[in-house]
């Protein structure tokens, strides 16, 4: 990453984000909705793998989900896998190519409802891939109904009355059992509901993107991302519904680094 | 170089490898259980990697990984199993990611499961129905070769006969001709170029350069399933010029049902037998001409009826069909039954001739 020097003035005016294109992107037009937090995670991760210099050496795994659209636009090598399983496929992939970063896009319900055996197992095998979780609590794809990981007293289109614990039981805090097992070598959880919490989660995605280069195990980065349109809230209104419904059963920051824990 | 006495599954991993197999994930059913045992202490020493995995979508999720990364690399089970993987064999069919699964099936009962296929959408599996263990070394390198040939996913069909007899064999490496290059596999190298790779079943490709899209890739795949059937349909049979009775099964049923009729023939009577090498493609054509003179056909197989369909929608006039076989297993329900006998094949011929004679 360049260094920028502040004994002079800059040279160069500043620019926004919004106003360049990562080069991992063939376009900056997406797919999803206004409020969405997705684009702006998966920015971050393509920024990083830049920044890590593994544009030339990476491959994508995709889940199932409105992130899917970024097959077409990410300029990396990716297949777009069956719904749960992107931590199977990339262990076929990281296994026979293990110089290549190898990194999981998947979303709460593609990780924690449909692929939860996946990536637990993936995390036993303690295998050296990266895996982003984007973490809405909802199948947004289809409009907005319950994952495992939708919150206690979520509204969604199949818990019309908010989930109940009695009748639709309790989520699964996916980073937690991860970094509970021993496979595991970076697991934290982010989020994009505004920008000192970017900023944060650029670091983290970049942390766990290191611990696989330093073949450690397996790096789980769990970023919260808005769903206004899967939460029935105003688009502006996303990042406060999130951060008073997931992310007080979700907290942010590390859980669990051993790089860190070996001092 | 001197034959070696071998268990079919180690015969076929070893073949396997020789074809330049490096990566199998699966999981311990019988009969299947010794080729993960086999794969495990042998694709490690010929720098492959073996993966015990949680569940059987799993392992072949893996296989679709290593695939997709451009090596060879295969899942197995039996039938049971299989059913399992049927998304995954139909995601490799429509997204073209060759992979090898081997069923080492405990009965005959998995011909719909290969033939028919349970995934979702317009595929079809080319599957390999070996006799004996001689030609199960042949076709567990052929399947590598199709599968890289075609792009698609390639059953191998064995069953606990061929998994568990020894034989004395000797494993060269087969040459099938030459093969495209795999300009399609994700090496991680792409990135950033403008022109990376993408394996999706929706054939959308990217915004540089977009593909055909979902309606469009599915007709081709399909139009690519038609053109393998009219190419890879492989079939034996002997005596089909001048029977009167032609005699039809697959596997070791189909190598039963030849020695029996051999065995009839050097008696006198005018029987032939027709073998379907491949069961997809099934090799309809040929079995239209090898029965065209004879008066009956007969299907042997351990099941209620399956192959009998196709025997059916090929033979001209489909009233000469009959099925001699049945469901017939073992009392653990894990392996072929007292039906897979030469001497219980022989009467139940005899009897259909009889029967035919009247």
């Amino acid at each position: 990453m360049s260094i920028v020097q502040t004994a002079k003035p800059p040279s160069i005016p500043s620019k926004k984000v919004a106003d360049f294109k990562p080069s991992l992107l063939q376009t900056e037009e997406h797919h999803l909705c206004p409020g969405c937090g997705e684009p702006v995670a998966i920015r971050m991760v393509l920024e990083v793998i830049e920044e890590l210099g593994l544009a030339q050496k990476n491959v994508c795994v995709i889940g199932h989900g409105c992130y899917g659209s970024f097959v077409m636009t990410m300029d990396v090598d990716c297949t777009l896998c069956l719904h749960g399983r992107a931590p199977a496929v990339s262990t076929g992939i990281k296994r026979m190519r293990p110089d290549v970063a190898v990194w999981t896009l998947q979303g709460d319900g593609d990780m924690t409802s449909e692929g939860l055996a996946e990536i637990l197992h993936a995390t036993a095998r303690g295998e050296n891939i990266t895996c982003i979780l984007l973490n809405n609590g909802v199948f947004g794809d289809t409009g907005g109904q319950m994952t495992a990981s939708s919150v206690v007293g979520q509204r969604t289109k199949n818990t019309l009355e908010g989930r109940d614990p009695d009748y639709h039981g309790y989520p699964i805090v996916i980073g937690d059992m991860v970094a509970s097992m021993q496979g595991s070598a970076f697991v934290a959880r982010g989020s994009v509901h505004n920008a000192a919490a970017v900023a944060q989660t650029r670091r983290l995605i970049r942390k766990g993107f290191e611990r696989q280069q330093e073949k450690r195990g397996l790096s789980l980065v769990e970023i919260l991302t808005m769903c206004p349109t899967g939460w029935f809230v105003p688009a502006a209104g996303g990042a406060d519904y999130m951060m008073e419904s997931l992310g007080k059963t979700y907290p942010l920051g590390e859980i669990k680094d051993v790089a860190a824990s070996a001092g | 170089m001197a034959l070696r006495l071998l268990d079919g599954s180690e015969a076929i991993v070893d073949a396997a490898i020789t074809a330049g197999a490096r990566f199998y994930a699966g999981y311990p059913m019988s009969p299947a259980t010794e080729l993960i045992e086999f794969m495990a202490k042998k694709l490690p020493e010929s720098g492959g990697v073996c993966i015990n995995a949680a569940t059987e979508i799993e392992g072949v999720n893996m296989a679709l990984g290593a695939a997709a990364a451009g090596f060879r690399a295969a899942t197995g089970s039996c039938g049971q199993g299989l059913a399992l993987m049927q998304e995954a064999i139909a995601e490799a069919a429509l997204n073209e990611t060759p992979i090898v699964i081997f069923n080492m099936a405990r009965n005959q009962q998995d011909y719909f499961q290969a033939t028919r296929g349970g995934g979702w959408g317009d595929y079809r599996t080319i599957t390999l129905a070996p006799k004996d263990i001689y030609e199960a070394v042949e076709h567990a390198q052929l399947a590598f070769h199709l599968a890289d040939k075609y792009r698609v996913p390639v059953i191998f069909m064995g069953d606990n006969i061929l998994a568990r007899t020894q034989m004395g064999v000797e494993i060269e490496k087969r040459d099938f001709g030459a093969l495209p290059e795999k300009d399609w596999q994700l090496d991680g190298t792409s990135g950033g170029s403008g022109a990376s790779r993408q394996i999706w079943t929706f054939g959308g490709g990217k915004t540089n350069a977009p593909g055909p899209g979902p309606s469009e890739h599915w007709k081709r795949i399909a139009e690519k399933f038609d053109m393998i059937a009219g190419i890879e349909a492989r079939h034996e049979a002997a005596f089909t010029d001048d029977a009167q009775t032609v005699v039809t099964g697959f596997g070791t049923g189909g190598l039963f049902v030849e020695y029996v009729v051999r065995e009839l023939r050097s008696e006198g009577h005018k029987v032939g037998f027709f073998r379907p090498v491949t069961l997809w493609p099934f090799p309809g054509e040929a079995l239209e001409k090898a029965t065209e003179n004879c008066r009956q056909v007969l299907v042997f197989e351990l099941n209620a009826g399956q192959m009998i369909d196709d025997v059916k929608l090929n033979v001209t006039d489909r009233r000469k069909v009959s099925a001699i076989g049945g469901v017939s297993f073992d009392e653990s329900g894990l392996n072929l039954g007292a039906l897979m006998d030469a001497r219980v094949i022989r009467e139940r011929i005899l009897a259909a001739m009889e029967v035919s004679n009247q």
